[in-house]
């Protein structure tokens, strides 16, 4: 479904990504593991067009999108969730969600704001609360349910559990479950060990910009894990 | 009490289009973060358009209402085509750059309007219907007057409707906060953009042509009404419609009573009113405070690197060429000359402040200006010598600068940036309505340079000395310590904190340094001269330092001088002919698109590998 192909990204002068290819199929939930400053975010970046890698090709649904800019990615049904959340503090939950809606796509249940407020029943309670004033799990569950207004067939994640409390975090495992029931494919970044344990099929590792490791995540063993990730 | 209601409902009046302007300016800047210099001159347009369509239409209620919104309707279209067909461009560029881009606009239709209308003010149509007087306890106010005070919380209603209740306004309000992410969730950014220029314009347009029937047309309107909305959207609040509404009421009622107290100082009160307010509520009575980086970030960074062995022979090259040229220029060239170094001097000084400080002004006339007035006042009122005035000059800027300085590295960004122009139009406008003392409008004349600098040459050399003394003075300082301690705070206001500098004096120090030289400029301008009039520290003298500097280039040091050299040059060449302005703004248009880093930072990339450091 989403294939990268050797991807260069650079910031100004500085080379970030190098020669970076992975690939996720229809309904695939795929993890990125690194540690900090690894090049995950960018590679995100990279695929949803907010930098522009200097080469090599990516393609989703057999269309080339990393000269597309965000915009256009979004519409060709590539959701993406930033790591700093970035909902809009001014406005209101139902209002950040009706900045993520999108022409319902065809073969599939649209999400409507009642639906995601079965998922996430905490901001069902207070549709009219600002943005600004959630919690921190509550805004990253805003994030995601904004993203899924777009009714995304492939959704990217970064960092979806970083400083979140154990319950919440289950309740994002329960979230993406519930996605791929829906035949949704996801990629997230995460640095969780068990939760990326539970919810993915497969595992990248990248160090320094490069892909280092891939497997299932059933062969990827805690040994490795830590080789690539602890500090 | 008549009386009062009167003019309490008068400044309701005035308050109608400066808030339609407001407004619009504030709904453009929200979402582009373009501040929109133009935005005055769509008002002017509107007002001329809806004069040619009213007088175009059969006489009558219903057409003239068309004729306003037709005319509203065109400034708003006029606005779209200039979002996509130029500023569009220029988005990734710096966003100071944009500034210039407006700018050239401003020019191209100040000119296109008068060529179009003629010099002359026009007197307004009465709207048909509207054209009596209503009795209020024995005092008489004009319908028209009510219809505008009725049309303002309309259009306030409409647009809080419009921001709060439909899709488009949710994106709108959300592209304020976030453009970037607005993008990644689907929303076009550039449709938006020129939806939301077109809204703004539209608005603009429309108080240029509902104010008509009370006050005409004239081609002074757009930077009249610039400054005033600036004010009111600062003291509203950016980006808050509710904040613009009630700040374009406090100025309305300001000059409406203002005119019965102190008939000379409703200017004054106005930039008065925007200090104390800022003062106090540094965003605006409704404002928030913003991340610092969103607004500052104006000036993109770079490293400035101290010049190569190579550069420092080109100048030196120059210096010989300044040297000899006496020998072989004709007295006219001098002066050509002379005027560039002093311009260079101060725009320099606009450039410490701007690119290693950090500190955007628009108001760095006030200092220039105020240079060229403490000289002329100590030689007309004392008979000071001119050594003496030249050197008193920057001291006496240096403490003006103190005291405006105070109020603003208190902000940043682009507030801080309208509080320099509050504090620029202020002392213009006690320059300007304090005649007794400053002369007014007539300036002060005769100040002529001591008999020992008479001669033609001797001034010229004179001048060079002193602003290149100056140049090298601020240069120097830029890569001493107290430079490189300015451009932490730049970079880092929080970590410079931390290791134990403090931010604020530094900033206030760099930016009293820079009015100083800049006074010390505006003293050697009288000199040159032998006059000073008001207009030496008024908004376009602001405007035209502002211009050099970013022409130039603000990640080079040379880029001011670059640019003033260039400014100057072009404005000699073609200020004889007629619609010059027009040109100059299609030049400065042309400039920004194909020099997006400035003349100097292109020739920086272009051959800077030539001048880099071979032992750094
Ligand atoms: N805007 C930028 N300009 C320059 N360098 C950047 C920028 N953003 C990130 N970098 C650099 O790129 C590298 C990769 O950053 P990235 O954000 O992709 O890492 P990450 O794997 O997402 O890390 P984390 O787990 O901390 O989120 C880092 O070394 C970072 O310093
Ligand atoms: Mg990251």
């Amino acid at each position: 479904m989403l294939q990268v192909d050797s991807i260069n990204t650079f910031y100004g002068k500085a080379q970030i990504l190098f020669d970076l290819s992975l690939e996720v199929d229809q309904g695939e939930v795929v993890a990125l593991l690194g540690r900090n400053g690894a090049g995950k975010s960018t590679t995100f970046k990279s695929i949803i067009g907010m930098v522009t890698p200097q080469s090599g090709c990516i393609t989703f649904n057999g269309k080339e999108i990393h000269r597309l800019p965000p915009h256009k990615s979004c519409v060709l049904g590539l959701g993406y969730v930033p790591e700093d959340r970035r909902i809009f503090s001014r406005l209101t939950i139902l209002e950040n969600l009706e900045v993520g809606k999108q022409p319902v796509r065809r073969g599939r249940v649209p999400w409507t704001p009642e639906r995601l407020f079965e998922l996430f029943p905490n901001l069902g309670e207070k549709p009219d609360q600002y943005g600004g004033n959630l919690s921190g799990g509550e805004q990253q569950m805003l994030t995601i349910a904004r993203t899924l207004m777009g009714n995304p067939p492939m959704i990217i994640l970064d960092e979806p559990s970083e400083g979140l409390a154990p319950v919440i975090v289950e309740l994002l495992a329960k979230t993406i479950g519930k996605l791929k029931v829906e035949g949704v494919s996801v990629l997230l970044a995460e640095h969780n060990w068990n939760f990326a344990k539970t919810v993915c099929h497969r595992a990248y590792i990248v160090q320094q910009g490069r892909i280092c490791h891939e497997s299932e995540i059933g062969e990827l063993s805690r040994e490795t894990y830590e080789k690539y990730l602890a500090i | 009490m008549g009386f009062y209601i009167v003019q309490i409902l008068t400044g309701l009046s005035n308050a109608s289009a400066l808030f339609l302007v407001a407004c619009g300016l504030s709904l453009i800047f929200g979402v582009t973060r373009i501040v929109n210099f133009a935005h005055g001159s769509f008002y002017m347009v509107g007002a001329y358009a809806a004069y040619a369509f009213i007088a175009l239409l059969p006489h009558g209620v219903f057409f003239f209402w068309i004729g306003v919104l037709g005319a509203a309707l065109a400034v708003g279209l006029l606005g779209a085509a200039v979002e996509t067909s130029l500023l569009r461009r220029l988005y990734h560029a710096p966003e100071l750059f944009l500034l210039v881009a407006t700018f050239g606009i401003v020019l191209i239709l100040q000119d296109l309007t008068r060529w179009l209308f003629g010099a002359e003010d026009l007197l307004g149509p009465r709207a048909p219907g509207l054209t009596g007087s209503v009795d209020i306890m024995g005092s008489l106010i004009p319908q028209y007057d009510l219809a505008l005070i009725v049309i303002a919380p309309l259009i306030l209603a409409g647009i809080w409707l419009l921001l709060h209740r439909t899709r488009w306004g949710v994106l709108v309000r959300a592209a304020t906060e976030d453009r970037e992410m607005v993008g990644a969730l689907g929303v076009n950014q550039a449709t938006l953009y020129t939806a939301v220029f077109f809204l703004g314009s539209f608005l603009a347009g429309l108080g240029g042509a509902v104010q008509l029937p009370k006050g005409g047309a004239d081609l002074l309107m757009d930077m009249n009404v610039v400054a005033a909305a600036f004010v009111v959207v600062v003291v509203g609040g950016m980006g808050s419609i509710t904040g613009a509404y009630l700040a374009a009421v406090i100025i309305g009622e300001l000059s409406s009573f203002g005119i019965l107290v102190l008939p000379q100082s409703t200017l004054v009160m106005m930039f008065l009113v925007m200090a104390v307010v800022l003062v106090i509520r540094p965003y605006g009575l409704f404002g928030r405070a913003e991340a610092p980086e969103q607004i500052s970030g104006a000036v993109s960074v770079s490293l400035l690197q101290p010049a190569s062995q190579r550069l420092r022979i080109l100048g030196l090259v120059l210096l010989l060429a300044i040297v000899l040229l006496p020998a072989v220029a004709d007295a006219f060239q001098l002066v050509l000359m002379t005027e560039i170094a002093l311009v260079s001097l101060a725009s320099m000084s606009l450039y410490f402040m701007m690119g290693p400080g950090g500190m955007l002004s628009f108001g760095h006339a006030a200092f220039f200006g105020g240079g060229a007035y403490a000289a002329a006042l100590m030689v007309h009122y004392f008979q000071s010598p001119m050594a003496l005035a030249i050197g008193l000059a920057p001291l006496l800027t240096g403490l003006l600068a103190l005291v405006i300085g105070w109020f603003c590295v208190r902000l940043s960004g682009v507030y801080m940036a309208m509080l320099t122009l509050a504090f620029a139009q202020i002392c213009w406008s006690i320059v300007f309505q304090w005649g007794g003392f400053t002369g007014g409008d007539d300036g002060i004349l005769s100040i002529w340079p001591a008999d020992w600098a008479s001669g033609k040459v001797v001034f010229y050399y004179l001048t060079m000395i002193i602003c290149i003394g100056g140049i090298l003075a601020l240069r120097y300082l830029i890569f001493a310590p107290f430079g490189y301690t300015m451009r932490a705070c730049r970079d880092s206001a929080l970590r410079a904190e931390s290791i134990g500098i403090n931010l604020r004096n530094h900033q206030w120090l760099a930016f009293a340094i820079a009015g100083g030289f800049a006074g010390l400029a505006g003293g050697i301008y009288v000199f040159s001269k032998g006059s000073v009039f008001p207009d030496a520290m008024a908004i376009p003298r602001s405007f035209d330092f502002l211009l050099m500097v970013l022409l130039g280039g603000v990640n080079t040091v040379f880029g001011p001088i670059v640019g003033s050299a260039a400014f100057i040059w072009l404005h000699d060449k073609i200020s004889r002919i007629d619609f010059w302005q027009f040109i100059l703004g299609c030049i400065f248009i042309v400039l920004v698109v194909a020099f997006p880093h400035g003349i100097a930072g292109y020739v920086n990339r272009r051959f800077g590998r030539y001048f880099v450091n071979q032992n750094y």
